[in-house]
């Protein structure tokens, strides 16, 4: 879908996934890395394939010389260079635009290009504290916990992509490039679904929930949401409504088959019960022998068992569990590229299957300095100039370079 | 609507469904600029608005629902039943009137109502169609319907997060659906853009699920290359330390991480405790983890009595990254966002002033903006099918009287 156009990807790691989902959708983006840089980081090659890879040292007056050339000539540019620094300088966006009016320049930083805080320093985890996500999550007045491995790269990276797109939309219609300011705080906060809305609305300030989901019940009775199982966590809720009806019935008459000891579970009528009316005692007596079964049960039995019975709930994966995972194998989702030593490497695929065909990797992971000599001479740069960049340590190639 | 010139201009959008996972991708190219039209219908309104509080003022109606609003600024809401005469016929003028279509139904629910894909490109060829669910269109368990809240359990989301050792943390709202909104997106765009070039079309067949994964792609490399599992681990991490979250003044919290030993001699200056720069046990970054729990209640001591927000100005003025753990109040405080008006207030019909999210990109030229409040149920009707879709007054009026409007 993308195939005309040419993306200058300058990134860290705030940056990647914009350049490897502009990648999956056909652009040509070509990876701008050091000499030096250090390539075997699981996060850099996950995020990085499908791209080719320039090694153009940006500190070198030389370097930097044949960047602005490189600008000229190119459709997008995306950088996350921290505001301030000598690299945010290079990628000024009034005097590149001036120089190529038709750019769309796609600047990612922790907090955006401008504002009171756009300097201060932030790794994920103050990226996730400032967009609000980190103070839902963790135990309730308890310690506010990061979400999972590093998301405001992916909210951030996905939210430039997004904004890369609308510029594009605008530029097909008016010829016209332009800057996009990407804020990861700002961007973080569309992970915490409508929790602002009940502040805004009703001066309710949403906090962590642990383990446990709250404030359902009139009587202020807590439910688990977290199972122990025999490998792992299920991830399970007596819900109410139609679907929660459903559910909870056909856990019962699977417990039923398996023998499992029912409880008080035998008595209640689930088209009659109400969660938002349940005490403490009345959850506790319902959760006892519900968690005893499912300590039986192993993840992949409770999602098969589960989806057999059309209940809701899900377990609790791990990487593992979801490198297993059949649903994903028949989608053809992994995608398998050669790597270092002859050695394959498996990505996550395309994010749709588009017209019946998964968004393709085409490119495996490049190693340093692959595509330097191509992509200059392709940019108009003639074999005696890339040379003397080589000579002059601004551009490196493979002979020049240790492959990491 | 505001008169700036907006990215997409002219884009027109339909979206079928509810909740999270479709209908954030419209807010969000509304907020740039697209028409977007949501449809639901009398008998079954989308379901944010009567399952979710908050309710302006407590109390639940179809146009009270924070939580659909938030979800829903800046569009244009129809109520149609395709169950009643006349319904799947009104519908397809819509789906031939629109450049994208977005559904988030359980798979084959749009065909069986008369509304698939198949059939709707018969009378708009190059019609751009997302659909988006739990597993995809395919696979053997693609009939799941099922919850973001516990999706983002299966997509590994929980299990990473929370203290070692302890259980899984339950996440926000449907997590994984934000995900999957955001990173889909960018494709319909795209899709335009090849259209415009082609005058092809395109179908996107989307996996909640699936598109959860590349919000993880690092650790899922790391087990397909290295057979290493990630496991949650509180707030620790692999390259700094110290790296948390500290308590302030008033229930307020501070996260810090130090990412050089360098950093951490000035942290350690900021928080008066000079020594520790020359402490043999907090020397590297491997001895400050071997030895953090003295770092911890050192740092702790001196933020305990303090402000969080002044805390953090004070790490930052010595080159220390800190941030407040801001709490959804705090979002409607931070300078940085209200430098950014990622808040902007717009009165709706019936809840009055509430604050929409504007997202986080910044057009130079074409900025965007939250261009109206969230639409009343079928608050719409006589604008889309009137003037976007050009019925008469009569052909209108039957539809009303039919039941299909």
């Amino acid at each position: 879908m993308l195939g005309p156009y040419r993306v200058l990807d300058c990134t860290g790691p705030l940056g990647w996934l914009t350049g490897r989902l502009l990648a999956d959708l056909g652009a040509d983006v070509i990876k701008i890395e050091p000499p030096g840089a250090r390539l075997d980081d699981p996060g850099w090659r996950a995020n990085n394939v499908n791209k080719r890879l320039l090694t153009l040292d940006l500190g070198d007056e030389a370097g930097r010389d044949a960047f602005r050339r490189l600008a000229r000539d190119t459709d997008f540019l995306l950088e996350s260079a921290a505001p301030g620094s000598a690299a945010a300088g290079l990628f000024d966006p009034d005097i590149l635009i001036a120089a190529n009016p038709k750019l769309i320049h796609v600047s990612v930083t922790p907090f955006g290009r401008t504002g009171p805080h756009a300097e201060w320093l932030a790794s994920d985890l103050e990226m996730m504290a400032a967009g609000g996500a980190m103070s839902l999550a963790g135990e309730p007045g308890g310690l506010p916990v990061r979400v999972s491995v590093a998301q405001s790269y992916g909210w951030a990276g996905a939210q430039a992509a997004l904004g890369a797109m609308m510029a594009l939309t605008h530029r097909a219609a008016t010829g016209r490039g332009q800057h996009v300011d990407v804020s990861a705080q700002a961007a973080v906060i569309a992970s915490v679904a409508h929790a602002p809305a009940s502040w805004d609305l009703l001066g309710i300030d949403s906090t962590r929930a642990g383990a446990f989901m709250t404030g359902r019940s009139v009587h202020g009775a807590n439910y688990r949401v977290f199972w122990p199982c025999k490998d792992g966590y299920l991830n399970f809720i007596i819900y109410g409504g139609f679907a929660g009806q459903r559910t909870n019935a056909s856990l019962v008459s699977w417990m039923t088959e398996a023998k499992a000891e029912l409880g008080v579970l035998a008595e209640i009528d689930w088209g009659r019960f109400d969660p938002t009316q349940a005490t403490q005692a009345e959850v506790d007596a319902i959760e006892d022998p519900i968690g005893r079964f499912f300590l039986t049960l192993t993840k992949a039995e409770f999602l098969d068992g589960a989806f057999d019975r059309e209940m809701l709930g899900y377990p609790v994966f791990n990487v593992a569990d979801i490198a297993a995972d059949p649903q994903l194998e028949a989608r053809g989702y992994w995608q398998d590229l050669p790597g270092p030593g002859g050695r394959a490497e498996r990505f996550c695929g395309g994010v749709a299957i588009v017209d019946g065909k998964r968004l393709a990797l085409v490119r495996p992971v490049p190693s340093a300095g692959e595509h330097s000599r191509e992509v200059l001479g392709e940019m108009g740069f003639d074999s005696a100039e890339i040379d003397g960049l080589i000579a002059a340590g601004a551009v490196g190639v493979p002979s020049t370079l240790e492959d990491k | 609507m505001s008169g700036v010139p907006q990215a997409l201009e002219g884009v027109t959008v339909v979206e079928f469904g509810g909740y999270a996972a479709g209908p954030w991708i419209g807010k969000v190219l509304a907020n740039y600029g697209a028409k977007v039209v949501h449809v639901e219908s009398r008998d079954r309104p989308d379901g944010f608005r009567l399952q979710y509080p908050p309710y302006k003022d407590g109390k639940v109606g179809v146009n009270r629902s924070g939580c659909f609003s938030y979800f829903n600024d800046s569009k244009y809401a129809v109520t149609l039943d395709v169950k009643k005469p006349g319904g799947v016929e009104l519908a397809r003028r819509l789906t031939d009137w629109c450049d994208i279509v977005i559904e988030n139904m359980r798979p084959g629910v749009m065909a069986r109502i008369g509304l698939g894909y198949e059939v709707l490109k018969e009378t708009n060829p190059d019609i751009i169609w997302l659909s988006s669910c739990n597993m995809g269109q395919t696979g053997p368990r693609a009939p799941t319907g099922g919850f973001g809240s516990q999706l983002s359990a299966l997509a590994g989301f929980t299990g990473l997060t929370g203290e070692a050792g302890g259980p899984p943390m339950l996440l926000y709202g449907p997590y994984i659906d934000f995900v999957a909104a955001l990173v889909s997106a960018p494709a319909l765009l795209a899709a335009l853009d090849k259209r415009k070039r082609t005058g092809e079309g395109a179908y996107f067949d989307v996996s909640q699920y699936e598109c959860g994964l590349s919000f993880i792609a690092g650790a899922l490399f790391d087990y397909h290359a290295n057979g290493r599992i990630a496991e949650r681990a509180g707030n620790d991490d692999a390259v700094a330390a110290p790296h948390g979250a500290y308590r302030c003044r008033d229930e307020g919290w501070l996260a810090v991480s130090c990412w050089s030993d360098d950093e951490f001699a000035r942290l350690a200056s900021a928080v008066g405790r000079p020594e520790w720069a020359d402490d043999p046990r907090f020397a590297s970054a491997a001895e400050r983890r071997a030895n953090i729990a003295a770092l911890d209640e050192g740092i702790e001591a001196w933020s305990a009595p303090r402000d969080a927000a002044e805390a953090a100005v004070a790490l930052q003025d010595a080159r220390v990254h800190a941030y407040r753990v801001n709490t959804m109040a705090d979002l409607f405080s931070d300078p940085q966002l209200g430098h950014r008006r990622t808040w902007r207030v717009r009165r709706h019909g019936e809840i009055d002033d509430q604050a929409y999210y504007f997202p986080g990109f910044d057009l130079s030229e074409t900025p965007g903006d939250i261009p109206g409040p969230a639409p009343l149920l079928g608050g719409d009707n006589a604008i889309v099918f009137r003037e976007f879709l050009g019925l008469t007054e009569e052909e209108y009026d039957t539809h009303v009287a039919n039941g299909v409007i």
